[in-house]
């Protein structure tokens, strides 16, 4: 038999329908692979191996009798900030000691309800504050790529590096991913998958850990945009326990894929050509341009004025937001607890030890900028800049423009330890600089494998849509796919 | 604005971490170099410019004030480090 783990998500749900083969043999074929891989890759932080054989043998069932939702069968890997009923749910973080959810996160919810089956936990930045998944308590995730006649480990980007990284390395059919400045895009161009981000309240963020929560949104990483689109329709839909989940049906994700871009208008954002971008960035974008109107797709230039200020803004926003969201932290309720003297000696201590330097430091510069004196200064300025930030999108969108094109990444993936990006956190930060203006507009975006560099890296494009428009971003994204035509698979090493 | 190591100590305070005093120079420049990056916010104009507090276009759903859920007390201590008779237990708060 084939390596049942190279299939698609699709096409592994058809040879279930058709019966080639059971869920319970793809199932062990993905747990036969995690054990092998997971020890060199680091993805999953704990694997859930008959757990996933029980929901498997139940899909099989199902499937026998001719029934099964949209997933049955498929096993996935979950993000370790959703929480999973009983099952480890850390936030890749040490403060969360051993916690296992007396619930289960809505998105995941969703995914059992279609008979999805749950292989374990992925690794991730602790919190998800990160962009190369180097911040979790867990060690790093190494990235299933290399460069070209290198054996130098890589990182799969941030924060859901487990998640890219093992879709890439056939460790899941798909994952669940977050993203809230470019969690799902960055990690999903860095490793040849495909990342979503839909819309601010598609996704009920119900259940899964908050980091910053205006900007917080669960989305899938796959290994093809009909994948994605799959994913997509199961983890979205209204749930009352999320007060910003939005209350619109559900499209059929997977049916807007073939549609096309004939007569749409894509829009060229000149403030996203930055000075010194690597001309191979600049290539790709070029040639994905070429492809949209290859198809039918008329190209406008466009200005988004104010894209320059959006990492600034989110990096008072995002932090604000953490400081307060991490408060609940605190030794007492869950998680870690380190004795002291008195009860703020405990809660100082806990948090000392608990949390990693990078979840600390943006929870200091959240405390900071909302203490007194400075809230105007910069919490509330920074919401301001945010609403201009969103009305540069709305006017490009009221002028015809359909979808936006920009590169996902300013570079390709970049090597575990780097001193350069260590020794300057914001140095790190400017990976997200094209994808965390869609968090701040409240906007989906989707990344797309395109190309590589000159090293054989994967590179990624990234398309950005209307509120609620996920579906144009599947077409175009599927576009770019099929015209990219390249096999963005890694080469296996381990 | 840039902070001082006094300021990082009552950050830390603030925030509730404990920032042990050879830690305080390290914090003191990473947080001045955030706090710069963050600085060219001041270019911008936000003259008669709200300040975002919904990124949808939305009012937040209210539900009825009704009980509907609960009555489960050792699944919410289920987690906790210390408890006793489904109380969180924590040191001595009033003498």
């Amino acid at each position: 038999m084939t390596d049942l783990t190279r299939l698609s998500l699709a096409d592994a749900r058809k040879g279930l329908k058709d019966k080639s083969f059971t869920a319970l043999e793809l199932t062990d074929a993905y747990i036969g692979a995690i054990e092998a891989a997971n020890p060199s890759l680091n993805a999953y932080v704990a694997t859930t191996p008959e757990q996933a054989r029980d929901m498997a043998r139940a899909s099989d069932t199902r499937l026998s009798q001719g029934q099964g939702g949209a997933l049955e069968g498929i096993p996935l890997g979950i993000k370790d900030l959703f929480a999973t009923k009983g099952v480890h749910t850390q936030a890749a973080s040490h403060i969360l000691d051993g916690f296992k959810p007396e619930y289960e996160s809505t998105v995941t919810a969703n995914l059992w309800r279609d008979g999805a089956v749950m292989l374990g936990k992925l690794n991730m930045d602790e919190f998800a504050m990160g962009s190369s998944n180097e911040t979790s308590y867990y060690g790093p995730v190494i990235s299933p790529f290399r460069a070209e006649g290198s054996n130098a480990n890589l990182v799969p980007g941030g924060s859901s590096g487990g998640s890219a990284a093992a879709v890439a390395a056939w460790l899941c059919a798909g994952a669940t991913a977050t993203d809230t400045g470019g969690s799902i895009r960055q990690p999903a161009a860095f490793t040849g998958t495909v990342g979503i981000k839909p819309t601010y309240g598609r996704c009920s963020r119900w259940g899964t850990v908050a980091f910053a929560s205006s900007l917080d949104q669960a989305g899938p990483i796959a290994r093809t945009v009909e994948d994605a689109a799959i994913l997509m329709t199961s983890m979205s839909g209204f749930d009352a326990k999320d007060s910003t989940s939005v209350d619109i049906p559900v499209p059929d994700f997977a049916a807007a894929v073939e549609r096309g871009v004939k007569g749409l208008t894509i829009g060229v954002p000149k403030e996203y050509r930055m000075d010194g971008m690597p001309a191979e960035i600049e290539k790709l974008w070029a040639e994905g341009l070429e492809w949209l109107k290859a198809e039918g797709a008329t190209v406008k230039d466009i200005s988004l004025p104010h894209t320059k200020y959006a990492l600034p803004a989110y990096y008072i926003v995002a932090p604000a937001e953490a400081s307060s969201n991490l408060a609940r932290y605190d030794g007492v309720k869950y998680g870690l607890r380190v004795s002291g003297k008195d009860i703020t000696d405990m809660y100082e201590l806990t948090r000392a030890k608990g949390f990693g330097r990078e979840v600390k430091r943006r929870i200091m510069i959240g405390t900071y900028v909302l203490s007194a004196g400075y809230f105007d200064a910069y919490y509330v300025k920074a919401q301001k800049v945010r609403t201009l930030i969103k009305k540069d999108f709305e006017d490009a969108f009221n002028a015809g423009v359909d979808a936006i094109l920009t590169p996902a990444t300013p570079s390709a993936a970049f090597g575990i330890g780097d001193e350069a990006l260590a020794s300057d956190p914001v140095a790190m930060y400017l990976n997200d600089i094209f994808t965390v203006t869609v968090n701040m507009a409240g906007l989906p975006g989707i990344a797309v494998p395109a190309g590589k560099d000159g090293q054989g890296l994967p590179l990624g494009l990234q398309l950005i849509g209307k509120p609620f428009d996920e579906e144009t971003l599947f077409a175009a994204a599927r576009v770019i796919e099929k015209s990219a035509g390249g096999d963005f698979a890694p080469k296996q090493w381990w | 604005m840039s902070v001082d190591a006094a300021t990082v100590k009552r950050i830390g305070r603030l925030a509730r971490i404990r920032i042990e005093e050879e830690e305080v120079a390290a914090y003191q420049t990473e947080l001045n170099a955030i706090l710069g990056f963050v600085e060219q916010l001041g270019e911008v104009d936000v003259a008669g410019v709200e300040a975002m507090t919904s990124v949808t276009p939305m009012t937040l759903r209210r539900r009825e004030d009704v009980v509907s859920d609960g009555n489960y007390p050792e699944k919410i201590v289920g987690n906790a480090p210390l408890t006793e008779d489904n109380f969180f237990m924590v040191p001595k708060v009033v003498e």
